[in-house]
């Protein structure tokens, strides 16, 4: 990972204090979670983010079952290994779980996933070490997480320090277009 | 200390003396590639705008690249429709380098580009799609971006806060042995690096086997970087570069080529001796699950592809040629075929290559990206597995999760197409 500051020391906390928000893993995948996996080339014709959510995750059926009921609660969290989002740009792998507004905790992103995570402002939260399965809960407060569950704590890595200024701004439509109106435009360098 | 080219290209695209790797830089885009995805970034691109009282104007039309290839020709309404509104907007602010559904000029966006001329070496190019880094075959610093990131791009003219990336040197020596090529090579450092073991790196491709290496073989290379998570793959620019520009792409005009310090800093040297390199199979579901063909021959596929951004370019239809070349594909297997570009298909079509394969029992498809994905012909049924020169294996890529898919060359491709089974290509007929 680029430029991480890691966040000290493994914790060994018992338990969340009670004000710390929770949610549970809906889904629980292993390593190089690929963009084929999360948004299927078939459905690639399908562009708008209000119209991708449908279409996450389409061949994993018990999640598939859970979309098309809409009960996968706000929050929810997707667990992955390390390199998930490997493969492809196709910005609707990120655009689905935006619209679904889940979680996702993984070891590791793969590059242009976690950009595109980022610039849509799709949670997401490395936390190398993180193991769950599903329907464990899920602790987080401001530097660390939890797995509730199984008393285990891990420590975050924060989101790549250059991307810090989108992160701000909510995503990246929202920094371009702050740019644009200060007038920013490379051509003024 | 020196520098990496990728340190020097960031460097000049930034108005910056030196940078190096972990710096943050904002590079001006020499050229910003899009294909049917395009539909995306526009939808991105007039959000931007929303709200701001300012014109919806991309910053430099003869910048933006945009080639039709995923779905070509459209497969549904829903694809005419978005290519129909991408061809309006290319109409609407005269974009020129945009390449349509087309038996001349059109094909494979990875193969387009470079035969058009549009890359040169010590550009930063980006694109909205992952196997952009095919393009450091020229010499550019070459990156996959998503949609958002595109419309950023075409509104700012440049790429927003960048972190450089290390490099991972890669020194290759050693000579090819007959049936071993690019696609061995990549594919074995694949499985060495790990999927993820270049991951926020560049990979930089030097030594003698790769100053010896035509640019078909280097786009082998560096399409296949990002498998090894690299966000881009380089051979910086040299006399094979110039040779290629010149006589293959029509460049005229004056070539600067960006090199590496000989005490630039890498995070990483791996050295790899291709002599005694055999042809290698990356194995379902992950692309470095690489073994020898030997550990996985006699495995049957009922579907062979030979095409795609990887390996659909003349030199690999010529290797496919010569095997199937008066013979027939086994009874139980069909065999696709998509070159890379339409000016490739002209090319194997005069040279006799498509009637070979024609004669075999091939299939003969136009120029596009569709069944490597999945997502236009050539899916697979339930239980299959299919032997594939593309680029990817991932569960459900030929567009059932319920079937397999093995890369390899285009060598060990056509040699299992007459056998039915995977085989390795020294050892067919």
């Amino acid at each position: 990972m680029p430029r991480a500051k890691k966040t000290g020391s493994p914790r060994s906390r018992k338990a969340a204090p009670p004000s710390v928000p929770t949610s549970r893993v809906i889904l629980s995948l292993g390593d190089d979670v690929s963009t084929d996996l999360i948004y299927p080339g078939r459905y690639m014709a399908t562009v708008l983010p209000s119209e991708t959510p449908a279409f996450a995750f389409a061949d994993v059926p018990e999640f598939q079952a859970a979309v098309k009921a809409k009960s996968i609660p706000k929050g929810a969290v997707i667990a992955g290994g390390d390199n998930f989002g490997c493969g492809s740009s196709r910005e609707q792998a990120a655009s689905c779980l935006k619209g679904l507004d889940v979680v996702i905790v993984a070891k590791s992103f793969a590059r242009i996933f976690l950009q595109n995570a980022i610039n849509l402002g799709l949670n997401v939260v490395t936390a190398p070490g993180f193991a769950a399965d599903e329907g464990d809960e899920i602790a987080f407060d401001g530097g660390g997480i939890e797995n509730v569950t199984k008393r285990t704590a891990f420590d975050v890595v924060p989101l790549p320090f250059a991307r810090q200024a989108i992160i701000d701004a909510g995503g990246l439509i929202a920094y371009t277009r702050t740019r644009l109106i200060a007038g920013k435009t490379a051509s003024d360098r | 200390m020196g520098a990496t080219a990728v340190e020097k290209i960031l460097a000049r695209a930034s108005g910056k003396k030196s940078v190096k790797a972990g710096d943050v830089v904002e590079p001006r885009v020499d050229l910003a590639m899009s294909h049917e995805n395009a539909a995306l970034v526009i939808n991105q691109f007039k959000e931007i705008y929303d709200g701001t009282g300012l014109p919806a104007r991309p910053w430099d039309p003869s910048r933006i690249a945009i080639i039709f290839d995923h779905r070509v020709p459209a497969e549904s309404a829903k694809t005419a429709t978005n290519q129909k509104r991408v061809r309006t907007f290319v109409a609407e602010h005269g974009i020129t380098k945009f390449h349509d559904v087309r038996g001349d000029v059109g094909g494979i966006c990875h193969q387009v580009l470079p035969e058009s001329g549009y890359v040169r070496p010590g550009m930063v190019v980006v694109g909205t799609d992952s196997h952009t880094t095919s393009h450091g075959a020229l010499g550019a610093f070459a990156f996959g971006i998503g949609a958002t990131e595109m419309a950023s791009a075409w509104a700012l003219g440049a790429a927003l806060n960048i972190e450089v990336p290390a490099t991972i040197k890669v020194v290759v020596s050693g000579r090819f042995a007959k049936h071993v090529g690019p696609k061995d090579l990549i594919l074995h450092l694949i499985g060495i690096l790990t999927a993820q073991g270049a991951n926020f790196r560049v990979l930089e491709f030097a030594g003698e086997t790769i100053a010896s290496l035509s640019t078909s073989g280097r786009l082998v290379l560096c399409n296949m970087a990002v498998e090894a998570g690299a966000t881009a793959g380089i051979v910086p620019g040299d006399a094979e570069t110039v040779r290629y520009l010149r006589e293959e792409a029509g460049v005229t005009d004056p070539i600067d080529l960006v090199t590496s310090d000989a005490d630039a800093a890498y995070v990483r040297t791996v050295k790899v001796d291709v002599t005694k390199l055999e042809p290698v199979v990356a194995c379902p579901h992950t692309v470095d699950n690489v073994k020898p063909v030997s550990a996985v021959a006699g495995k049957p596929v009922q579907q062979v592809v030979i095409g795609s951004c990887t390996n659909g370019r003349l030199d690999d239809l010529a290797v496919a040629a010569d095997i199937v070349r008066g013979h027939k594909i086994a009874a139980g297997t069909r065999m696709l075929v998509f070159p890379a570009s339409a000016r490739i298909y002209a090319e194997a079509l005069k040279l006799g290559y498509l009637s070979d394969f024609m004669a075999a029992g091939a299939v003969v498809m136009n120029p596009g990206c569709g069944p490597c994905l999945g997502i236009h012909q050539g899916a697979l049924g339930d239980g299959e597995t299919a032997i594939s020169t593309t680029n990817r294996n991932f569960k459900g890529r030929m567009g059932n999760p319920g079937a397999e898919v093995y890369l390899s060359s285009p060598a060990v491709a056509a040699a299992s197409a007459l056998t039915g089974v995977i085989t390795d290509p020294r050892k067919e007929r």
